[in-house]
């Protein structure tokens, strides 16, 4: 009896690795372990068997049944394993067909730079102010200490609404420095961009409307060096801690020192090449220590206060960034022009 | 910030008359700029030039292979003469010109080489005015004229001559006039002792035509005795092609040698600086100004010049001349002085240099000694004919309404009374502090001269210059307010000129009415207050040092502010000048101290930065478009005449009708932009700003400035849907709850099918759909263009709360699909709603996912599908309760919409 159980195990295994599908396996379980399986009628012999032999010959049968199980769940998962494969080779893709894109739209180029410059005020304890576009001109020009005879008031360089010269679009984001003074309470630390206009003809480096951003600080004792130390930071978080910078002055009519400050040209390194003209420095912005006068004129004591501004032209700044080479691009909104930024 | 700036150009041979500065340009622009002139560009003037000498025509003899060329040796200083052809007629042995040797190059990037022409050598190339980058103005000696000559007849029509080819010395060309053969010339100071032959006799006479040569077959005209030019024979230059009044620039200079070089000769040595000067400064517009900057820059010491005048001319002034100043806060000072026995004349060379250099034409010499003073000094100066001058009385006054006066320019400008006129008794003879008049001009026979120098009031000269649309050198000075005590020390320096030059005999005595001249301002030296303010720690002796080499007078802890620096008047203006020379960028760099802000943006900017985030991950692009916009936008709208929108902010000074208005609606930027993308043939567009419109109700007459969300699109994905789905995002990002979408037929610009508006309770949010085919054609796009226009304040209402967690859903839920057909008038919305209100509180969700119109449906019916989410918070549904949801969904679609179970 024990060799034929060895026989019938020798069989099924080797039926066992021939099997070459799920359901010849499962053939080959019925075949030797089901109920009428050739292992199973073997052991319903073992009744004939004497009471010494029944245990021996019990557990050689269950030897073999474990073995035989054993195998055929090997063979099970080599099987599967195999099954597996097959169908990983058949889903396999051609990678390099292009994907199923989900158009992405661009921040207009103006509003990056923009966006960079007012993030790094944020950071340094800036509120962002909005004002109006349509603004009077006792905003934009007088309380800014240009008087009536200041030749950006004239009808040939501002835009007017009425016969008075009283109502106009703002020449400069400056009114801003007015408005906030009258609104807010001190110290006061503003930036104000927005559409800023002037009466010039769109060209390469003109156009009507264009955008600036303000800042302005009133505290007590704020000094030309809080100007340039600020200044300083906040074109270095932007161009790179590296950047040289120098200030030179300057006039506005609103600031006393007034200073514009110039970065030295990334290109060339200050020796003088065709992206700074020649002069080795580019001008990013005009500042200065607010004007007694401005900070009379909002009811501030420039005895106990002090402050300064400063104003830049947004455009401009983008240009350099992405090297846009006429002004009107900007303005034209070109989807080509658009999707590469 | 933004400010007025002006230009001005300073020759550095001019400057160093009073500062000796020896700094390259760059050097010497580049602290300049640092001290507060910035500089602009400099020109070397001669850059242009080299390799070019003066040289002396030795002999010339005629081409053999050409009949118009000349072979030329110059001696240029060198061992042995240069050969050189030339084509100019106007030269002689003996004469110095211009020679550009091999290798040379001239002004325009002109390069010149040795080389053959006609088979003969030519080693370079003889230079007219022109090519050395000069004009008549600029030598007006060398002024050319030609004679006719014969030998270079060329009939218009070679049949019928006008002249026999075969003509010969004394035969007759027309009436007196004879042929002449040329025998000798001899030049004589610029004319030409000329020999003729007339065939049987000869004859001398004087020419100042400079083409003859012996050999050249001359017209001789035997009543005048002169030898006939072009003009003469009333001949066509096209008949002597070669007879022409150009050539070779023929020097007439003292001292100047062969081989020398040719630039200091041309002025084209000097170096020319141009600044930009801030208006606060219109003290800088001039030399004398410049000058006192580059000293104390450089620290150099700044040696102005008192001018002298000698006088003694006939008569006494106050007896020849009488000014009266009836607008007196007009005319804060008036200076004048007299030249008689005036002789006009160019101006000499280096005066002409200077001019020239500085930008500025020279003219003659009263002219020109006007303009160097105003370049010098910065005080504008004007001289008249003081015989155009009736009564001799000069009257400076306001214009009667509607005077006329012809300018210099020749324009007759129609004055009122805001305009100052300089008058006699009689007329204007001139347009204070702009320009002089035609009838007073300074002419060839002038013989007295009146020169004025004075201060007028800057805002009345620029609002006049303004109304007639003409800004002069003079004006834009006048404008700014000049300073009064410089019109005495300018009008002695033109007297002076005058008398340097031989332009004539200065009247002795000065005219000067200072009606008013203000006191010196005088300001306190607070050198701890200078410090504070600029954040330095500068001695008293430095500030001292910096105010005096500006020329402001310290003295026992007051400061005198120079007369001509009229911007000098506060704390913060000394601490600008201390700064500017203690250098700006040696001012510490430090941070601000004090108290610290919190800063950062609103909620209403969050939510726009938000906005933007939300259209570009939809796929749109930002775009910029301008706030103003043309009327005629409003009829490409289709707006009706009476639309309340039209109501706009008007420019009343625009650059143009298409920017004259500023828009009440972002619709007409978006479609211009669509259109110009569609006519660049740019396949798919989707666009969005997030832009301000202008509209008229604001406080103080200003506008209410509110937002507005737009999208616009086209391509082929695009369709109602794609647009709705894009807004959908939008709305559901800012969770607005429950929003609304009504149809719209009524809005003039959109497909009366295709548009919406969209709602949150009863606040519009706005209108979105498909623009109306004829308003998408008027603005140029004859394809599908969609647009949206969302209100960023109702948006901003509408926006939900700030999330809160709800528990997640304990029991499962059972889907349930319903298919119905109704009527196709049946909005899809009104079956939801009806759905929706039927389910109660079982139903947490109703989809649309079928709409079938076709087979099995009759006609003028639709089918429409939505699948059903029912659930229970406290229980698992059964399956006759999800059934008995459904069935009263069903029941009131049927009793309310006429929908039946399909």
């Amino acid at each position: 009896m024990k060799a034929q159980i060895e026989a019938i195990r020798a069989a099924a295994l080797e039926e066992i690795s021939q099997a070459g599908q799920t359901g010849e396996l499962d053939a080959v379980r019925v075949r030797y372990l089901g109920r009428k399986g050739r292992l199973t009628a073997l052991l319903k012999q073992m009744g004939g068997l004497s009471p010494e032999e029944r245990p021996v010959m019990g557990q050689i049968a269950n030897q073999a049944r474990q073995s035989l199980e054993q195998a055929i769940e090997t063979r099970a998962a080599q099987l599967a394993g195999q099954a597996l494969e097959r169908q990983l080779e058949r889903e396999a893709v051609d990678v390099t067909i292009p994907g199923k894109k989900r158009p992405v739209g661009r921040r207009h180029p103006m509003y990056q730079a923009l966006d960079e410059l007012t993030d790094i005020f944020v950071s340094l304890g800036f509120t962002v102010l909005d004002g109006p576009e349509i603004e009077l001109a006792e905003l934009n020009f007088d309380r800014l200490n240009a008087g009536e005879d200041h030749p950006s008031r004239d009808w040939s360089d501002t835009f007017y609404f009425d016969r008075d010269s009283r109502v106009m679009l703002r020449s400069q984001t400056s009114p801003m420095q007015v408005r906030a003074m009258d609104s807010m309470e001190l110290p006061i630390r503003i930036v104000a961009p927005g559409r800023v206009y002037r009466k010039d003809e769109a060209d390469a480096t003109h156009s009507p409307m264009f955008h600036q951003m303000e800042g302005m600080v009133i505290d007590k004792g704020i000094t030309m060096a809080d100007l340039k130390g600020t200044l300083n930071l906040a074109i270095r978080k932007l161009y790179g801690q590296r950047t040289v910078t120098r200030f030179r002055p300057h006039h506005f009519p609103f600031t006393e020192p007034s200073c514009e400050m110039d970065v030295q040209c990334h290109k060339c390194g200050g020796a003088g090449c065709p992206t700074c003209k020649g002069e080795g420095w580019i001008e990013v912005l005009g500042a200065g220590v607010i004007h007694p006068r401005v900070l009379e004129m909002a009811g501030i004591d420039p005895e106990v206060y002090s402050g300064w501004a400063f104003g830049m032209g947004l455009e401009r700044m983008a240009m350099r960034q992405f090297k846009i080479a006429d002004l009107r691009l900007i303005f034209e909104n070109d989807v080509r022009f658009l999707e590469q930024f | 910030m933004r400010e007025g700036e002006y230009t001005m150009n300073l020759s550095r041979k001019w400057l160093n008359e009073f500062v000796q500065v020896s700094a390259s340009d760059q050097e010497f622009a580049e602290a300049m700029t640092l001290s507060g002139s910035k500089v602009e560009t400099t020109a070397d003037l001669g850059a242009e030039i080299s390799n070019v000498v003066a040289g002396r025509i030795s002999s010339m003899e005629r081409h053999p292979n050409s009949d118009h060329m000349w072979v030329c040796q110059v001696d240029v200083g060198q061992e042995e003469p240069v050969q050189i052809c030339t084509g100019a007629w106007n030269i002689h042995p003996g004469d110095m010109v211009p020679v550009a040797l091999h290798r040379a190059t001239l002004p325009g990037g002109v390069k010149i080489t040795k080389g053959k022409l006609r088979g003969q050598m030519s080693n370079g190339m003889l230079c007219s005015l022109k090519e050395l980058g000069l004009d008549e103005r600029d030598f007006p000696y060398a002024v050319i004229r030609a004679a006719a000559l014969l030998n270079d007849y060329h009939p218009i029509d070679p049949e019928r001559p006008s002249v026999s080819p075969d003509i010969r010395a004394g035969d007759c060309v027309h009436g007196p006039a004879l042929a002449a053969q040329v025998l000798e010339v001899t030049g004589r100071g610029g004319d030409f002792l000329v020999t003729l032959s007339l065939g049987d006799s000869q004859v001398q006479t004087v020419t100042d035509c400079a083409n003859l040569h012996p050999g050249d077959l001359a017209v001789y005209h035997t009543k005048t005795g002169r030898v006939c030019t072009l003009m003469d024979l009333r001949a066509e230059q096209r008949e002597f092609p070669h007879c022409i009044e150009d050539g070779i620039f023929v020097l007439q200079e003292e001292g100047v040698r062969p081989g020398d070089d040719i630039r200091p000769v041309i002025n084209a040595d000097d170096h020319v600086v141009e600044f930009e000067i801030t208006p606060n400064r219109p003290d800088c517009l001039s030399v004398i100004g410049l000058a006192r900057e580059a000293a104390a820059t450089f620290g150099v010491p700044c040696q102005l010049h008192t001018p002298q005048v000698k006088g003694g001319a006939p008569g006494v002034l106050t007896e020849l001349l009488d000014v009266e100043t009836p607008d007196a806060d007009l005319v804060p000072r008036y200076t004048a002085r007299m030249v008689r026995n005036v002789k006009i004349a160019p101006s000499p060379k280096w005066m002409r240099e200077r001019l020239r250099s500085m930008g500025v034409r020279p003219i003659n010499n009263i002219v020109d000694i006007t303009n160097y003073v105003m370049l010098e000094y910065g005080q504008p100066m004007h001289a008249f004919d003081y015989r155009y001058v009736n009564g001799g009385k000069i009257i400076v006054r306001r214009a009667a309404e509607g005077e006329e006066l012809t300018t210099l320019d020749g324009n007759v400008r129609r004055l009122n009374h805001n305009h100052l006129v300089i008058a006699d008794e009689t007329r204007a003879v001139g347009l204070a502090g702009i320009m002089g008049g035609m009838n007073s001009e300074i002419v060839a026979d002038t013989t007295d001269v009146v020169f004025e120098s004075a201060c007028f009031d800057g805002p009345c000269i620029r609002k006049g210059a303004l109304a007639l649309g003409m800004r002069t050198d003079a004006s834009a000075k006048n404008e700014k307010g000049l300073d009064p005590m410089n019109t005495l020390p300018a009008v002695q320096r033109a007297c002076e000129l005058v008398e340097l030059l031989g332009a004539g005999e200065v009247v002795d005595g000065v005219i000067d009415i200072l009606n008013h001249v203000p006191e010196p301002t005088v300001l306190k030296l607070e050198p701890d207050k200078i410090n504070a303010l600029l954040g330095t720690c500068i001695s008293e002796e430095e500030m001292t040092a910096i105010l005096e080499k500006l020329d402001f007078r310290v003295e026992g802890g007051l400061v005198t502010v120079p007369s001509w620096r009229g911007d000098v008047k506060y704390m913060a203006d000394l601490a600008e000048e201390v700064a500017r020379f203690h250098g700006y960028n040696n001012i510490p760099s430090t941070l601000m101290k004090g108290q610290t802000t919190l800063g950062g943006r609103s909620p209403a900017q969050l939510l726009e930065r938000r906005l933007g985030r939300l259209c570009r991950s939809a796929g749109y692009n930002e775009i910029i478009t301008y706030s103003f916009t043309s009327p005629a936008s409003y009829d490409k709208l289709r707006w009706p005449p009476e639309d309340p929108r039209r109501n706009s902010f008007q420019i009343l000074n625009p650059l143009g009708e298409d920017t004259s208005i500023m828009r009440t609606t972002l619709l007409s930027s978006l479609l211009e932009i669509l259109a110009r993308n569609w006519n660049l043939r740019n396949p798919a567009a989707r666009l969005y700003e997030i832009g301000r419109i202008y509209l008229p109700g604001g406080e103080q007459g200003l506008a209410v400035e509110s937002r507005v969300l737009g999208l616009g699109a086209y391509g082929e994905e695009m369709d109602f849907f794609a647009l709705k789905g894009a807004v959908e995002t939008i709305l559901e990002d800012l969770r607005v709850e429950r929003p609304r979408f009504t149809p719209c037929g009524d809005n003039p610009s959109y497909h009366p099918g295709r548009c919406a508006q969209v709602w949150s309770g009863e606040d519009c949010l706005g209108v979105f759909g498909q623009i109306h085919p004829l308003c998408a054609r008027s603005f140029g796009a004859d394809g599908p263009l969609y647009c949206a226009e969302l209100s960023f304040e109702a948006l901003e209402r509408a926006r939900g709360p700030e999330p809160e967690y709800v528990p997640l859903p304990k029991f499962p839920a059972v889907d349930r699909d319903i298919c119905v057909v109704c009527d196709e008038t049946v909005a899809v919305g009104a079956l939801e709603d009806c759905i929706r209100a039927a389910g109660g509180g079982l139903l947490k969700h109703a989809a649309l996912f079928d709409i079938y119109r076709g087979d099995g449906v009759p006609q003028g019916k639709k089918s429409v599908a939505f699948s059903l989410t029912l659930r229970s918070e406290e229980r698992s549904l059964t399956a006759a309760e999800a059934d008995e949801t459904v069935a009263a969904v069903l029941a009131a679609l049927e009793a309310e919409l006429g929908a039946v179970l399909r």
